[in-house]
């Protein structure tokens, strides 16, 4: 029993090791990472320059404002998990992978955990960036204390909550792609599945009339849901708490990887 | 001394075809089997469709639904076929065959709900505050009848926008400017011959200027003449994240009137006093009109205007293509494995060694990839909008009329909007030669400026340059109600208005597409495949 529990480690622990090695030597991982970052710091700052807050009381989010980058910086972590996986089915390297490590579940839970590692890092760079650009930006655009506003700081408990939240939310994102990738294989649909998941839902909700067809279109949507985590104002008037939304994407996470699990395992490679 | 000349070896055999026809039949053959893409395009016109029932699908609201919801009110229809606001005080009295009516108008003053609501409990006409609003309006107005919706043409003061001539609901011309005082009146003049009405304003009633003409189509012979006010809602819109919230009241417009001179036949002879969409509540208490000499005091509430859609319960013929996104991304994935799995199997050096002239195959590919999108986006638009319309309809929305030649725009539109933005995937993914990266920066070029614009923390003003500089913009041609100057309201994305023209921000997509395919051709003629 015991041996069998560390020859599952071991086995765990060289397929850490070898996607680790995979995906750091790829050319393109280096330079998706990088555009997480710039693209997701590019947005928030050019959001928080856009917004302005005029009166007191103006009803904008500075959390939320400053941390609007994320909404474009999801899509290249997308690109990047969707890739660690498609990219070996399109060359035909997943049948060495799977030659080399027969527990196709190892395998998976390691890209995941490389991912996530990787996304994790880049993320808390991309955050803390844009919500040091937020702070440097937002005040000269009326969110001073005279309108109410505090300077946005990460000592402040729901400021943090949004910041660490939106890290949390990129590492979901990649785990959601991972999912869909494992399952549909092929790069090109699985990053249209996942982008058309995150991005319809506030479309559709858009146009929707009725107030409760609205706050349920925005509680299931993987990206309405998971974004409740960067509120700090209003928290009363949202369609569900922040960490209940960072969950329904977990939730949509989860569900993606069983399935592509499931399919990785039923499927031939 | 003659040389025989020697002909050249020349096959029998015919000449293989190499025209544009046969690359085009090429590239038809390869996407007609593979599989996949076949099935990408069927299902990028099936969630066209469901995507676009599912807003209304999910909505419980209907007219003797749960939540006590009154039921929707159903605007009268004007000649244009627009949905139109028909409520004023109408003191007038039947002109047979032509005639005219010319007044001096003095004074236009106003009430208004300062906080957008009254206050409950009190006097209807309490808490209110003195003052017009831009488009508070009296004059003279020559109508078909008093029914609702029916064909007029009036010249009027307004709150903020000087005289103005309007008829049949969209049309207003201005007329002179600044506001109506004792010290400055203002003279009016309407004049009917036949079809025809002139509306003429002067400053001291001796020198009159045209202002404009309108034609009433079959406008009867006889028709109902006289004065009116209005005054539309006051609105205050508060922007917040998730769109712009609006409350509002009833106002009310009060003009005084005097050197009333009619010509022509007017068979009654005296004033009667009418209002108009009463049964409406657009007329607050105080609506009425009294006649003390040859002076008319008028007082009235309501809009003589078209309706533009608000949020609520009106549909437009856009947002029953809200699928279109949902079809977009899929159109956008198969078009983009079009030239990127040529790539990844290598199957590009072999389509380059068959056809060398790089150009033409990427022409030939965006016109078999361009056109079987637009057939597929026009068969899911066609199959959408008469479904999404009734289901709509049965859940007690009102959808706004638009004429057969707009619906055609929108719906064609759509289904060309689909098929350029499958050219530009196909250009960026020439250029980029992988999936992934191909099919995420096209998504991101038109979808998420689009949310960025209608949902998310950006105020309007960058909200609308986002909609004009990014391929966004071509959703402008779903834009089914024009936006009036002469009515306020809240033109934003989320209810169907964009900052450009229809025609305009679909010219931004082609602009975009061609700089990829432009792009495209050049680095496929210059790198290695």
């Amino acid at each position: 029993m015991r041996q069998a529990l560390y020859a599952g480690w071991t086995g765990m622990r060289e397929a850490l090791h070898a996607e680790w090695t995979k995906l750091r030597t790829v050319a393109g991982t280096g330079w998706l990472l990088f555009a997480v970052i710039a693209l997701t710091v590019a947005l928030s700052a050019a959001a928080a320059a856009a917004v302005k807050c005029p009166t007191a009381g103006c009803g904008q989010d500075p959390a939320k404002v400053s941390l609007t980058g994320i909404e474009l910086g999801q899509a290249v972590v997308a690109i990047l998990a969707v890739l660690a996986i498609s990219g070996e089915y399109s060359t035909g390297m997943i049948r060495v992978t799977f030659t080399a490590m027969p527990r196709r579940p190892t395998v998976l839970a390691a890209k995941a955990a490389v991912i996530s590692g990787l996304v994790l890092a880049a993320g808390t760079i991309a955050v803390l960036a844009s919500v040091l650009a937020g702070r440097l930006v937002l005040p000269g655009n009326g969110f001073t204390a005279a309108h109410g506003y505090q300077t946005l700081s990460l000592t402040d408990g729901p400021v943090l909550r949004a910041a660490t939240g939106s890290v949390l939310y990129l590492a979901l994102i990649a785990l959601l792609s991972l999912g869909v990738a494992t399952a549909v294989r092929d790069s090109a649909t699985a990053i249209g599945v996942v982008l058309g998941l995150l991005y319809l839902f506030p479309i559709i909700a858009a146009v929707v009339a009725d107030p409760h067809w609205y706050r349920h279109l925005q509680q299931i949507g993987p990206m309405t849901a998971g974004l409740a985590i960067q509120a700090t104002t209003r928290l009363r008037s949202l369609p569900l708490s922040p960490w209940a939304g960072l969950g329904v994407l977990a939730a949509w996470a989860a569900a993606a990887l069983l399935t592509g699990g499931l399919l990785l395992r039923l499927r031939d490679a | 001394m003659t040389t025989g000349t020697i002909t050249p070896y020349r096959s029998d055999m015919r000449a293989g075809r190499d025209g544009f026809a046969q690359l085009l039949h090429a590239e038809w053959t390869k996407f007609r089997t593979v599989r996949g893409w076949v099935i990408g395009m069927a299902a990028a016109a099936l969630v066209t469709v469901l995507v676009g029932l599912l807003g209304p699908a999910g909505t419980s609201i209907s007219c003797s639904g749960p939540g006590g919801q009154a039921c929707n009110h159903i605007p009268p229809v004007g000649p244009g076929g627009v949905a139109v606001t028909d409520g004023f005080y109408f003191v007038h009295q039947p002109l047979a065959g032509d005639g005219s009516i010319t007044v001096r108008v003095t004074s236009l003053t106003g009430l208004y709900p300062p906080n957008g609501a009254l206050p409950a409990g009190q006097g209807p006409l309490a808490g209110m505050r003195r003052g017009t609003q831009p488009w508070s309006k009296a004059g003279i107005i020559i109508k078909e009848s008093t029914r609702q919706g029916s064909a007029y043409a009036a010249i009027m003061v307004t709150g903020s926008h000087g005289v103005r001539m309007q008829y049949d609901y969209t049309h207003d011309t201005a007329g002179l400017p600044g506001a109506v005082s004792a010290a400055s009146p203002r003279w009016l003049r309407l004049t009917r011959s036949g079809g025809t009405v002139t509306g003429y304003a002067s400053a001291d009633g001796i020198h009159w200027t045209k202002v404009g003409t309108a034609s009433l189509a079959g406008l009867s012979s006889t028709v109902q003449a006289g004065l009116f006010a209005a005054s539309p809602e006051y609105t205050v819109t508060t922007q917040s994240f998730g769109g712009s919230r609006s409350t509002g009241g009833p106002t009310q417009a009060t003009a005084l009137l005097d050197h009333v001179s009619l010509q022509g036949t007017w068979p009654r002879g005296a004033w009667t006093g009418d209002d108009i969409g009463g049964e409406t509540g657009a007329n607050l208490p105080g609506a009425g009109f009294q006649q003390a000499g040859g002076r008319f005091t008028v007082s009235g509430s309501g809009d003589i205007a078209p309706v533009v859609p608000r949020q609520g319960l009106s549909r437009t013929i856009g947002d029953s293509l809200v699928g279109a996104f949902a079809g977009l991304i899929a159109v956008i994935v198969v078009a983009t494995l079009f030239i990127t799995a040529e790539y990844r199997r290598g199957l590009i050096r072999t389509t380059l060694a068959a056809s060398p002239r790089r150009g033409r195959v990427l022409a030939a590919k965006a016109i078999v990839i361009g056109s079987v999108t637009f057939v597929t986006g026009l068969a899911a638009a066609v199959v959408a909008v008469p479904l999404v319309e009734r289901l709509e309809r049965d859940k007690g929305f009102y959808v706004f009329p638009a004429t057969s030649l707009t619906e055609l725009r929108v719906v064609a539109g759509t289904a060309a909007l689909l098929a350029v933005a499958a050219v530009l995937a196909l250009g960026v993914g020439t250029v980029l030669r992988r999936s992934a990266g191909a099919v995420t920066a096209v998504i991101l070029l038109i979808v998420l400026p689009y949310i960025l614009a209608v949902a998310s923390v950006l105020p309007a003003g960058p909200s609308e340059w986002l909609l004009r500089l990014t391929p966004a913009a071509a959703f402008a041609i779903q834009q089914s109600i024009p936006r009036y100057p002469q009515v306020i309201s809240s033109y934003t994305p989320d209810v169907g208005y964009y900052p450009l023209a229809p025609w305009a921000g679909f010219a931004v997509l082609c602009g975009y597409a061609a700089l990829a395919l432009g792009l495209a051709v050049f680095l496929l003629r210059r790198r290695d495949a």
